[in-house]
């Protein structure tokens, strides 16, 4: 990537950092958030997202690498030099001076006097005007959290660093902010650079999605790409569910014929991550939403070219929207299949046979050398 | 939530539990709290309130040790003490002064270090800052004789710097001996109640958020400044608890200026002890004490109001 097409206000990590003794918190990296987008880092806790985020502030110091931000190198600038302000996972406000205050600190920072119509303004733009005189602990968490927002947006920062805001809030609050944030980064235009664990705040918010694992990033792309082509089985467990089938590739086509699970599925090659020798092994990947289920009685209705697996119900939960079942067959002991509630087939209960079925189309492929489970344990367990 | 509509509940449900709120609890119950604190005021009241009291009797007495003293009111006796000793009033206050602001000037560097950069070390500086008081205080002190001993090496090296010669023409000093001076009645209270001055400023420090550095930096504040703006601020009820522990004893001390000091570096203190225990004159003794008593809670109650910790605590 050359000089002139990272200009403006674009941060871009070349070879970046850092270990801890012995303890690699981030392979070295590379990585470049054009100016004016939402990106967000996704992953575990441990995943070294938070570590990026802070050698981007500047709270840590990168082992090796660069930053740049807009083509200026700023590896070596302490944080109070950085054109870059940070909303804290524990917003950080200061408890002694009144909200007023708490905003107008980087402005007084700089030598700016008249801060009394920034900060009006910018408290208007988060919606707690009235709260100019408080203190920080006499506001709720969503208030705090929209000051530590207000307090860092002011200094209209070229870049915006977001880490786990949101973390603190409740569902519905949560749920809330998260288009708040999405509306102000829509109406101020700054980057914004966002950490989090939540795979749906991240697929929400974001244009750009940056998924990583083991202090690496798996995968980026934008929210429905990852969802649909996912390259790595972390990837594809991480971000929603998949059902990873595992088969040998029996021929190459324009459509690969893999089998598996003592059945034939074929899969779109464009859509194999994989390399597609034949005798090959493979993951084939399936969302459970993109699946139907036929009883077994019915397997003649269903229409020729779809892939097909037998199998039976071992488990079904009413979700509302949707019901969940869970098939036990012999392309995998749990595959996970969505069905929305439309016509509800009755004979379709814990220990019917039956036949899943699916447009090829929707298939993936993964490479068969990696760990079928990674990135499956959700992120509550792992924390 | 707002949305759900929950189902109409049977009406005799909601009596049995509200039956159960409603009862009042025991009167045992009530009272345990206060149960609790009777030995804290009966301690109290027998060993301060009374005494207290007590003094304030002997005050206004007159009369002698042979005769007895008699309640008369006689209020001259707060205006000859006045009168009299003001001078080891005000020396009183400008030592303990001065011995205060020495030791927040050394002991908040120090409580800085423990809470913010002494890692595993932290506990033992802590233990090293408390490791005085496994000695008697006036072990300690006297100590601080042989330090400052007229030829020993203090005396030896502020002579050959040059520093007495500048410290004696303030009067602090004598312009070759630094024992029975100011300086070292000074140095011992400083000495002395360092630790009452670390230990509060170390508690008011290590609760400051460390995050709460990384924001000021983040926005745009030098290390100088998130010192000044955020650490300083925060780190006031530390300033005002260490300063008051540190001023209020060192005020009423008297072991530093009858060891380290001469006759011309007396204190209250030393004055009300000698009242007390020397000339006997107990009516004096005990307005002294109400006079610094006085005294002091002015100041501090002032000094408390200007600071305005209130809300930060």
């Amino acid at each position: 990537m050359t000089q002139q097409q990272t200009a403006g206000g674009d941060v871009r990590l070349v070879g970046i950092s850092k270990t801890y003794g012995s303890f690699t918190a981030v392979q070295p990296l590379d990585l470049t958030v054009p100016q004016g987008s939402f990106f967000a880092l996704l992953g575990a806790s441990g995943c070294g997202k938070t570590t990026t985020l802070r050698m981007i502030a500047g709270l840590e110091e990168a082992t090796t690498g660069t930053v740049y931000l807009g083509g200026k190198d700023i590896t070596d600038l302490p944080p109070y030099k950085r054109p870059v302000n940070t909303v804290f996972q524990s917003y950080a406000l200061f408890p002694h001076l009144d909200i007023t205050e708490n905003v107008a600190f980087g402005l007084r920072r700089r030598g700016i006097k008249s801060v009394k119509k920034q900060v009006d303004d910018m408290l208007e733009l988060v919606q707690l005007g009235d709260f100019a005189r408080r203190k920080p602990h006499q506001l709720s968490g969503g208030q705090q959290q929209r000051v530590a927002v207000a307090r860092a947006l002011i200094n209209h920062p070229q870049v915006l660093l977001l880490d786990e805001p949101l973390g603190a809030l409740d569902l519905k609050l949560r749920r809330q902010m998260q288009l708040e944030l999405k509306r102000i980064q829509t109406e101020v235009g700054i980057t914004f650079v966002h950490v989090t664990h939540d795979q749906e705040e991240a697929m929400t918010m974001a244009d750009t999605v940056a998924v990583m694992n083991g202090g690496r990033v798996e995968q980026l792309g934008a929210p429905a790409d990852l969802y649909e082509n996912p390259r790595t089985t972390f990837v594809a467990n991480f971000l929603g569910t998949s059902n990873l089938i595992a088969g040998e590739i029996v021929s190459t086509g324009e459509d690969l014929v893999v089998a598996a699970g003592g059945g034939k599925l074929t899969l779109p090659r464009e859509r194999c991550s994989a390399p597609t020798t034949s005798g090959g092994r493979l993951l084939l990947g399936i969302r459970p939403e993109k699946i139907s289920l036929a009883h077994a009685d019915d397997a003649d209705d269903i229409a020729a070219g779809c892939n097909r697996v037998t199998g039976r119900i071992t488990d079904s939960s009413f979700i509302g929207v949707s019901t969940q079942y869970v098939v036990e067959s012999p392309a995998g002991t749990a595959l996970q299949v969505y069905e929305q509630n439309i016509e509800r087939d009755s004979r379709l209960t814990p220990g019917a046979e039956v036949v899943l079925h699916w447009n090829p189309a929707h298939t993936f492929g993964l490479d068969a050398a990696q760990d079928i489970d990674a990135g499956a344990t959700s992120v509550e367990d792992a924390e | 939530m707002s949305l759900t509509e929950a189902p109409p509940a049977p009406p005799a449900q909601p009596e049995e539990p509200r039956k159960l709120t409603l009862r009042k609890p025991s009167t045992r119950k009530r009272l345990i709290p206060y149960w609790l604190l009777l030995p804290g005021i009966l301690w109290l009241l027998v060993f301060f309130a009374l005494p207290l009291v007590y003094q304030a009797s002997t005050s206004v007495q007159t009369g002698s040790l042979e005769q007895g003293f008699e309640v008369t009111w006689h209020f001259q006796t707060y205006v000859d003490a006045l009168r009299d000793y003001y001078p080891q009033f005000i020396r009183s206050l400008l030592y303990a002064g001065t011995a205060t602001i020495l030791c927040l000037l050394l002991g908040y560097p120090l409580a800085y270090l423990i809470a913010f950069k002494a890692g595993r070390w932290r506990n033992l500086v802590l233990v090293l800052v408390i490791a005085p008081f496994f000695t008697s205080f006036l072990i300690r002190t006297l100590a601080w004789k042989t330090i400052l001993a007229d030829g020993g090496a203090v005396v030896d090296v502020l002579n050959t710097l040059h520093v007495l010669d500048v410290t004696s023409w303030l009067g602090w000093t004598e312009s070759n001996r630094v024992l029975a001076t100011p300086m070292a009645v000074v140095c011992g209270l400083t000495y002395n109640f360092l630790p009452f001055m670390i230990l509060p400023l170390y508690t008011s420090l290590e609760r400051i958020d460390g995050r709460l550095h990384e924001a000021a930096g983040d926005l745009y504040a030098t290390p100088a400044t998130t010192f000044r703006k955020v650490t300083f601020p925060l780190s006031m009820p530390g300033v005002v608890s260490g300063t008051l522990l540190t001023f209020i004893p060192a005020s009423g001390d008297y072991v530093n200026a009858e060891l380290l000091g001469s006759t011309d570096t007396k204190m209250v203190g030393s004055v009300i002890q000698s009242q007390f225990l020397r000339v006997l004159d107990y009516p004096t003794a005990a307005a002294l004490s109400f006079i610094l008593m006085a005294i002091v809670l002015l100041m501090v109650t002032f000094y408390i109001r200007r600071s305005g910790t209130e809300d930060l605590v």
